[in-house]
């Protein structure tokens, strides 16, 4: 019985703001609603299909799975070759792994009003540095070619925190003997990186990009602030385009049935990293 | 030799480059902070401050409550904290340590919960704290977020790890499940305590999207919204949005400096666990 008390705070809170959302999700995906989000009438699959043939689905899809490949790598490969070139270095490695790590604690809010003047079309830094270079200015933000990198290019620099510090770790765990035996058979830095480093730092690597695609797939707020999904729908990535449909044009129906696509494919996309990328994964 | 030295000076200059990168949006937020208004929106942008201006720190109070957004993200935060410890705590104690029936069952409900973006459930909750008024409160920033499936997963292995002997000590000297969890389980736990608070008060300190969503007026904005509103304020000038955006890093950058080690540590075991 006692049990049972020690979970009711938890399953009360669940019951309330996870389970019960998540039916009502499902029920409200079926129905048009007004304004006030009262429940109008029923459409049935009307929602979904809708999203498909109005291309609503397929866009957010496009540009979001576009934002993932163009943080993802990029955002993993500086983080790798950064905490690989700080691991053994003798002098400075704290302050190093200091600056590496700040992006983590700025949130999303302040970081992206930040950014938002560093793109600054003509105040901005970017375009000043561009400009001593002797370069043209770039439409950083306002131009559809250009939105989508500049808001990765924003996000690459958040998550360095996370996928540096994740990694460093990840490498202090590689017992240093290793690297003795390695160094005796006449292995060098770059064959040591790719036959010792590499094959054990699997696991974190995995983990990390798991993570990374699951939040490139939920990025908001830097969305919100810098860009709001535009120029021309350029950035309209899922959650804002959810954000969209229920909180400035008051549809909850079809953006309670964009997020449960949304639930739909990072499910999928975590199911396929766990059964394709994870057989290549060296566990010890 | 000469070539070692030659690859340790290419490994610190690409370090040093890489870290301009990294340090130069925030520094540069600090540079703008202290300008001018003419400075700060002068073109060509100044590289480094030629003026010092520190009154921008105070001017910023009278364009925005600052001091409401700060007050309000802390007392957000802590409630969440302490809510989110106190419930993972007891159920992951349950899961831990008690017998039950339907402990499978509900065990894995917990854990499949945890694959369910937040996303999916903001237009039913949105929609269930309006029905309840608590748009615009203390309740509606904070309820919805004080039990987590994370928390309680991350305490259960911990909790797991206690050995065995303890708790049939503590039963030999007529110590309950309630005193042996208040007195023996969560004193020893501390390390994985500390690693959840740190993680969910960050969590809530940074959340955007919830905030922007359930508060309207002005008085119950948190500081990541309170900061975007700045900067649309058209009759703002640059110098003191930065100022504003330097108030509100510092304490995360505090937190940085004096915890990185244990941060790290406790990324590491949040991660890797979670």
């Amino acid at each position: 019985m006692l049990a049972y008390a020690f979970l009711a705070p938890s399953l009360l809170l669940f019951g309330v703001f996870m389970f019960y959302p998540l039916l009502r999700s499902v029920y409200l995906s079926l129905y048009s609603t007004d304004p006030a989000g009262r429940v109008a009438s029923f459409v049935g699959p009307e929602n979904f299909t809708g999203l498909f043939t109005s291309g609503l689905f397929l866009d957010g899809i496009r540009v979001t799975a576009l934002f993932a490949l163009l943080t993802v790598p990029a955002g993993m490969l500086i983080a790798l070759v950064l905490a690989a070139l700080t691991h053994n270095l003798l002098r400075g490695q704290r302050l190093f792994q200091f600056a590496f790590s700040l992006p983590m604690v700025l949130s999303v809010g302040s970081a992206a009003v930040i950014w938002k003047f560093l793109f600054h079309p003509s105040l901005g830094m970017l375009n000043y540095g561009l400009e001593l270079a002797g370069f043209a200015p770039v439409p950083w933000l306002t131009s559809p070619k250009w939105a989508l990198l500049s808001v990765s290019l924003m996000t690459v620099w958040m998550n360095l925190g996370f996928n540096y510090i994740v990694i460093s770790s990840g490498m202090q765990g590689i017992p240093d003997d290793m690297y003795e035996s390695a160094k005796i058979d006449g292995a060098g830095p770059v064959a040591m990186f790719r036959k010792i480093t590499i094959p054990l730092l699997s696991p974190t690597l995995f983990f990390v990009l798991v993570v990374s695609i699951i939040s490139a797939f939920q990025s908001f707020g830097q969305i919100n602030i810098l860009t709001q999904g535009g120029p021309m729908d350029s950035t309209n990535v899922f959650v804002y385009s959810i954000y969209r449909e229920a909180f400035v044009n008051f549809r909850f129906g079809t953006g309670s049935a964009q997020a449960l696509l949304l639930f739909l494919v990072i499910m999928l996309l975590t199911l396929i990293q766990f059964k394709w990328v994870e057989r290549k994964v060296h566990y010890q | 030799m000469k070539k070692h030295i030659a690859g340790q000076a290419a490994v610190y200059l690409i370090l040093i480059v890489a870290a301009i990168f990294a340090l130069y949006p925030v520094v540069y937020s600090f540079f703008l902070s202290v300008m001018k208004p003419e400075e700060a929106s002068a073109f060509p942008p100044s590289i480094i401050p030629h003026s010092f201006n520190p009154a921008n720190f105070i001017d910023v109070f009278g364009i925005v409550p600052i001091a409401a957004f700060i007050g309000n993200t802390f007392l957000v935060s802590g409630i969440v904290m302490v809510g989110q410890l106190i419930t993972a705590s007891l159920a992951a104690y349950a899961f831990a340590k008690m017998d039950f029936k339907g402990k499978g069952f509900i065990f894995s409900l917990f854990v499949a919960s945890m694959m369910v973006p937040w996303e999916v459930t903001m237009i039913p909750n949105y929609l269930t704290v309006r029905s309840l008024n608590w748009l615009d409160t203390y309740q509606g920033l904070t309820v919805p977020f004080l039990a987590t499936a994370f928390g309680t997963f991350l305490l259960r292995q911990f909790f797991l790890q206690l050995p065995k002997e303890l708790f049939e000590a503590a039963r030999m000297d007529g110590c309950g499940h309630i005193r042996y969890f208040l007195l023996h389980v969560l004193p020893l736990s501390r390390p994985a305590i500390g690693t959840l608070a740190v993680y969910s008060f960050l969590n809530t300190y940074n959340s955007y999207l919830w905030p922007l969503l359930i508060t309207n007026s002005e008085m119950m904005r948190t500081v990541q919204i309170g900061i975007s509103m700045l900067e649309f304020q058209e009759s703002t000038s640059w110098n003191l949005v930065f100022a504003g955006i330097t108030l509100v890093i510092l304490p995360s950058l505090l937190l940085l400096v004096f915890g990185l080690k244990q941060l790290v540590r406790g990324m590491a075991a949040g991660a890797l666990k979670g």
